[in-house]
């Protein structure tokens, strides 16, 4: 006997940008959470469509790049005063001028990489699996298909309601997808 | 650009400074400040003509670097085809217009050439070796050339692109947008040596054994620091007293903030790099330029300009929301013009007082000279011109400019 499938979603199908645009200003003001559109390619604007609140990837970067520039300043003094002292060309063994390179280089690379890797765990990736890869329809997202998809752990949402919402926004197609 | 963009249409109202605005009393204002402050530096300066025309070389190169930073900013803007700055590139324009003025505001430095540039002693030069090995460049007959020649180019170029944008704003002509962006790419080489050669022979060759390749350079990202801190103002100040609403708009802010920033690290970058080179092979002959800026209070001064030039407006400019918020932007633009005066009176005054900074009236009276007549041609070129370049074909998209 199979447990009865679980809920993962409400996964709405649209034909424009413009009706992925002006639903997702609907589902904002509705005061959904937990959801997320989908697009073949960015859509100016849609950040604000959706009431996204703004990126915390510049704070990562900032204590990434600090880090960096700090730590790559405290192994040259370590290494030039302690672990290694050399006298070079008769300069004192701690000469910040000397270290001012590699130190804006390490902050210019934690703050490359946390970047990156900030972005990638904001976005919770790398992942292998999503449920919206059961819907075949959620294939054209990749094509010339825009998607609002609505999480059932959102509080807000009820299969019945949420669908019956979705379609009133207009959308072509409306389904729930197991998880 | 945002999805829900709306067109922005500009009223003929707008588009030129009303009658009777309190914007057209700039230029008479202006040029009073200007005059007095030009004669009281006179007046000041008849017992003490070395302060004076070293007081006097500060001001003049703190003001010039506007006009050459506007002109660098209109060919860029042309060069890169950009888009967003249109709706202020004519204040950009009017500014670099105003590069003929500082050919008269240069004939007291002729004049005072011989109490400026220890080369042009002919007495010590024969006595020095690395002066009359230089001599072929650095004698007063061929400074005067040079300088012309600088003079005659800048006057060209900025005339010549003022007037065209001017052109279009009568005809609505496009092919002079084409025109002007095919003449930039040369335009920015020949602006970018002659303003190399200007900043090595008024300022670098106040030290004449001293010298640094890098030095133009430095000079350069002055003028582009002081251009996009007076941008930022005039457009604030202009929306203050009603001009330019919903034309230039907090997404302009914005990208003038970035350029801002992002300037002050190209400064600390050229900064940092002429002074690196210089420490690490620690020669004598470079090294002592270094050596009085680190004597006295110069030393004081120095660390003010790493601290006040590049710590905290690094962190103070960094956030989006002081670029977005006019309060904050005007602040860091002010701060930015003044700590850019004091690097210029950094890389002059120490060579007439070696031992320590030594503030003089003077200072203030050349300042307020040539800033006021400079701010008066560029107020009376605000007050005869539209205040945007309104049939550019790159206008809408500037109006709507939003940043992603």
């Amino acid at each position: 006997m199979a447990a009865p499938a679980k809920i993962f979603g409400a996964l709405a199908e649209f034909r424009t940008t413009k009706e992925l645009f002006h639903a997702c200003e609907k589902v904002r003001d509705a005061g959904y959470k937990t959801w997320d559109a989908h697009s073949p390619f960015p859509v100016h604007g849609l950040e604000k469509a959706m009431g996204l609140s703004p990126s915390r990837v510049p704070w990562i970067v900032l204590v990434a790049g600090l880090t960096g520039a700090s730590g790559g300043m405290l192994l040259q003094w370590w290494v030039s005063t302690t672990a290694y002292p050399l006298v070079i060309s008769g300069k004192p063994l701690f000469s910040w001028q000397a270290f001012v390179p590699i130190t804006f280089e390490l902050g210019v690379l934690f703050g490359a990489l946390g970047a990156v890797l900030g972005m990638l765990h904001l976005n919770k990736l790398p992942r292998y699996y999503n449920a919206l890869f059961r819907s075949r329809r959620f294939d054209r997202v990749t094509d010339n298909r825009f998607f609002i998809s609505i999480e059932s752990r959102d509080p807000k949402f009820d299969a019945a309601q949420t669908m019956k919402f979705l379609e009133s926004l207009g959308a072509m197609h409306v389904e729930l997808v197991e998880d | 650009m945002s999805y829900a963009h709306h067109a922005v249409e500009l009223r003929s109202e707008q588009l030129r400074l009303p009658e009777n605005h309190a914007w057209r009393r700039l230029p008479l204002i202006a040029a009073i400040v200007g005059g007095l402050g030009l004669a009281a530096s006179a007046g000041l300066g008849v017992g003490q003509p070395k302060q004076f025309f070293f007081s006097y070389l500060v001001a003049f190169m703190f003001g010039l670097s506007f006009a050459i930073g506007g002109l660098f900013f209109v060919l860029i803007q042309f060069a890169s085809r950009a888009a967003w700055s249109v709706v202020v590139r004519r204040v950009a324009e009017n500014a670099a217009a105003a590069v003929p003025v500082f050919a008269v505001l240069f004939l007291p430095i002729a004049f005072g050439a011989h109490d400026l540039f220890h080369w042009s002693h002919a007495e010590a030069v024969a006595h020095d070796a690395l002066l009359a090995g230089k001599s072929g460049y650095l004698n007063l007959p061929f400074f005067f050339i040079r300088a012309f020649f600088y003079f005659a180019l800048w006057t060209f170029l900025s005339q010549w692109y003022l007037r065209r944008s001017l052109e279009q704003d009568r005809t609505g002509d496009k092919t002079i947008t084409r025109r002007l962006q095919n003449a930039s790419g040369p335009s920015i080489v020949v602006t970018a040596l002659t303003m190399n050669f200007a900043a090595f022979d008024w300022l670098m060759s106040l030290d004449p054994h001293w010298y640094s390749t890098m030095f133009g350079v430095y000079y350069f990202a002055g003028c582009l620091i002081a251009i996009f801190a007076f941008l930022a103002i005039v457009t604030i100040l202009m929306r203050r007293s009603g001009l330019l609403e919903n034309i230039v708009t907090r997404e302009h802010d914005h990208d003038l903030g970035k350029l801002l920033f992002g300037f002050t690290v190209f400064w600390t970058y050229i900064a940092f790099s002429q002074y690196f080179l210089i420490w690490y092979a620690n020669i004598p002959e470079e090294t002592v330029w270094y050596a009085h800026r680190m004597e006295g209070s110069w030393k004081t001064v120095s660390v003010f300009l790493m601290a006040g030039h590049f710590v905290i407006p690094f962190f103070y400019l960094m956030p989006r929301a002081v670029k977005r918020n006019r309060v904050a932007l005007f602040a860091g633009a002010s701060w930015m013009l003044l700590v850019h005066y004091v690097d210029i009176y950094w890389l002059a005054q120490p060579v007439l007082n070696h031992h320590g900074a030594h503030f003089s009236l003077l200072d203030g009276t050349t300042l307020l000279g040539v800033g006021g007549v400079f701010i008066a041609v560029f107020a009376r070129f605000l007050a005869r011109h539209a205040l945007v370049p309104h049939r550019d074909p790159r206008l809408p998209e500037s109006l709507r400019f939003e940043n992603v």
